[in-house]
């Protein structure tokens, strides 16, 4: 290659200064505002626009001083920070309006009591402890079921299978479970328990049956994956000092993965834990206490929420003359039970971290 | 303890693949027998049919009689695990557990065995292995510490601290050395030097100084060509090898002219 066909760049360029994009986004954010005031949009549309005008911006600024390649690199970090932003909307937003609603009506009473005997039509603030307890036992079930079946399945695909018929037929029905829709799993565990107990069968277990079916694939799959992760050399080093494989698989294998496992499980959990329609199919709404998942209807979080949404009480009656109709009682029951599935799953999510952390391998000094 | 290995007509297969060839030879006890070829001439494979490690992989098979002080290693009556408890092995990555510290580490192989110890007896083999790999005064203090917290050349003598803690009658190393540091390999080559008194050590190099330096005897492995499987060119001590080989390919290997 000649000197003449390689037009060399120099090796420093001008910069933007560091606070380029906060700047710029800046200005787009007023620019866009005062447009919108003048033009009579809409926040969206302002925020859209401003959006825009980043996206825009950053890169030509970045053109003229810097090149191109930067330029590229400058507009498709603002996409990918622009995207970020976008995908956190909805979650925030859901949040924010859940804890809007609910948090009012989140009071210890709220928690510590059932349905039963609620007196309808005076705005009654009701209690979902009823629900938790069906929720937290449906799960505990379906997790007790789904966790030994779906552990057991992965290791057997990781550490015996491996590319035999069997396993490839594994892998293969449990990549259709995962897309199992949950009403089907619901009408699959109907159809089970009642070919065994008859047509009026109702118990929390079948909730659960129904559960462990949209949970198991979950956990094969995550656990599969982090089985996967741990070296071979690991299990060499056990074999090499005369260890069975069992022992191998228990004490050197599923230890370095645990947190990793615990975490997918945790995920699985939160995964089934607000699922409705398979309750809904199983179970009628049970407003009072029921510990016993083995017999009896059961309330649980899910289907109350959709209770209260569906057939509300009707509003408190109020004196003639009063202006502000309050609003039923199962709107803010709603909310708050809602808040109370989330915060459950959340307290679940981070148990899930502190185990895993307490796990881990550890690589200190 | 220590004892010596016949190795008769050994061939090593994965599936229909041959990959090593008509393997003879004798390793002496408390010797260091070193391996030296090409790269994928089988060295590591053979030494690994040496407690039956290759059997981890799927359609390895071996062919002929491997004899530890009269023993086949390969009748049908033998559990490979209690091959292995015999027959220790290091590998050419440290491979620490990560879950555990380095105490419990030199205590894995009765560990993961649940076998009982009492503490004191813990404590005492802790040390001896830790000793015996010259690592006790480094990690002395830290000893409940993460095995993967240690440098490079620390783990590869955790590793054999831990190998020597099962005590066992054979030690086979596999490229000990090839991942460390000079300063780590020459206090490898001499814990090397200092268990051949304890243990009949087969090492697998490429490292030709290395195999002059620590081995008594060297066997060196060849290809006939791509595709072909590994075989045994020449079985000599190291001194023979190194001065005055029997074999052409091999004096043409050890002087770096191949082929």
């Amino acid at each position: 290659m000649t000197s003449a066909t390689l037009d060399r760049a120099p090796l420093s360029h001008a910069r933007l200064p560091r606070f380029a994009p906060f700047f710029v986004l800046g200005v787009a954010i007023v620019v866009s505002v005062l447009l919108g005031l003048l033009l009579g949009w809409n926040y969206a549309t302002m925020a859209i626009i401003a959006d825009l005008l980043f996206l825009a911006a950053l890169p030509a600024w970045s053109a003229l001083l810097e090149g191109r390649r930067a330029a590229t690199d400058r507009f498709v970090t603002a996409l990918i920070w622009s995207m970020f932003a976008v995908v956190c909307v909805p979650l925030v937003w859901v949040i924010a309006e859940v804890i809007r609603k609910g948090a009012p009506k989140l009071t210890g009473h709220f928690l510590s009591t059932s349905m039963r005997n609620v007196p309808v039509g005076v705005g009654a603030p009701g209690g979902v402890l009823n629900s938790i307890e069906g929720t937290l036992l449906i799960t505990l079930f379906a997790a007790i079921i789904a966790i030994p079946l779906g552990l057991l399945t992965a290791i057997y695909l990781v550490e015996y299978g491996r590319g035999s018929r069997l396993a490839r037929i594994i892998t293969f029905l449990v990549d259709v479970m995962t897309g199992i829709p949950s009403i089907v799993a619901g009408l699959f565990a109907l159809a089970l328990f009642v070919l065994i107990f008859g047509p009026a069968v109702q118990m929390g277990f079948e909730g659960s049956v129904a559960l462990s079916l949209l949970m198991t694939p979950t956990v094969v799959r995550s656990s599969e994956e982090m089985l996967r992760l741990v070296p071979t050399d690991l299990r060499e080093a056990s074999y090499a000092l005369g260890v069975p494989k069992w022992r191998t698989i228990l004490k050197v294998v599923v230890p370095t993965s645990i947190g990793g496992i615990v975490t997918g499980i945790m995920l699985a959990i939160s995964r089934v834990i607000g699922e409705t329609a398979p309750l809904m199919v199983l179970l009628t709404y049970n407003p009072g206490m029921n510990g016993n998942v083995f017999s009896g209807p059961m309330g649980t979080l899910p289907t109350f929420i959709f209770n209260q949404y569906h057939t509300p009480e009707p509003p408190p009656r109020v004196p003639l003359g009063t202006l502000v109709q309050p609003p039923s009682a199962s709107v803010g029951r709603m909310w708050a039970a809602a808040l109370v599935l989330i915060l459950i799953v959340m307290i679940l999510n981070l148990v899930a971290r502190v185990v895993g952390k307490i796990f881990a391998p550890k690589t200190g000094r | 303890m220590a004892k010596s290995i016949d190795v008769r007509d050994v061939s090593i297969y994965y599936g229909e693949f041959k990959a090593v060839e008509d393997v003879s030879m004798t390793v002496r006890a408390k010797s260091v027998t070193a391996f030296i070829g090409p790269s994928g001439c089988g060295k590591s494979t053979f030494l690994r049919t040496l407690n039956r490690m290759h059997e981890v992989i799927p359609g390895a098979r071996v062919e002929g009689t491997v004899t530890l002080d009269g023993q086949d290693l390969y009748a049908s009556s033998v559990d490979p695990v209690e091959v292995r408890r015999r027959v220790g092995m290091v590998f050419q990555r440290p491979n620490p557990f990560p879950t555990m510290s380095i105490y419990e580490n030199v205590l894995a192989g009765s560990r993961l065995n649940s076998k009982r110890l009492k503490k004191a007896d813990a404590d005492e083999i802790v040390e001896r292995s830790l000793r015996g790999a010259n690592l006790w005064n480094e990690v002395r203090d830290r000893l409940g510490k993460p095995g993967m917290g240690l440098s490079g050349g620390q783990q590869q003598r955790l590793c054999i601290a831990r190998a020597i803690a099962v005590e066992p009658e054979v030690l086979l190393m596999d490229e000990p050395c090839s991942a460390l540091d000079p300063i780590s390999t020459a206090a490898i080559e001499d814990l090397i030097h200092e268990l051949k008194s304890d243990y009949t050590i087969v090492i697998v190099t490429h490292n030709m100084q290395q195999a002059a330096r620590v081995s008594d005897d060297t066997g060196f492995f060849n290809l006939r060509g791509a595709g072909k499987p590994g075989h045994l060119v020449e079985f000599n001590a190291t001194k023979t090898m190194f001065t005055n080989p029997e074999n052409e390919a091999t004096e043409a290997y050890i002087s770096g002219r191949f082929g």
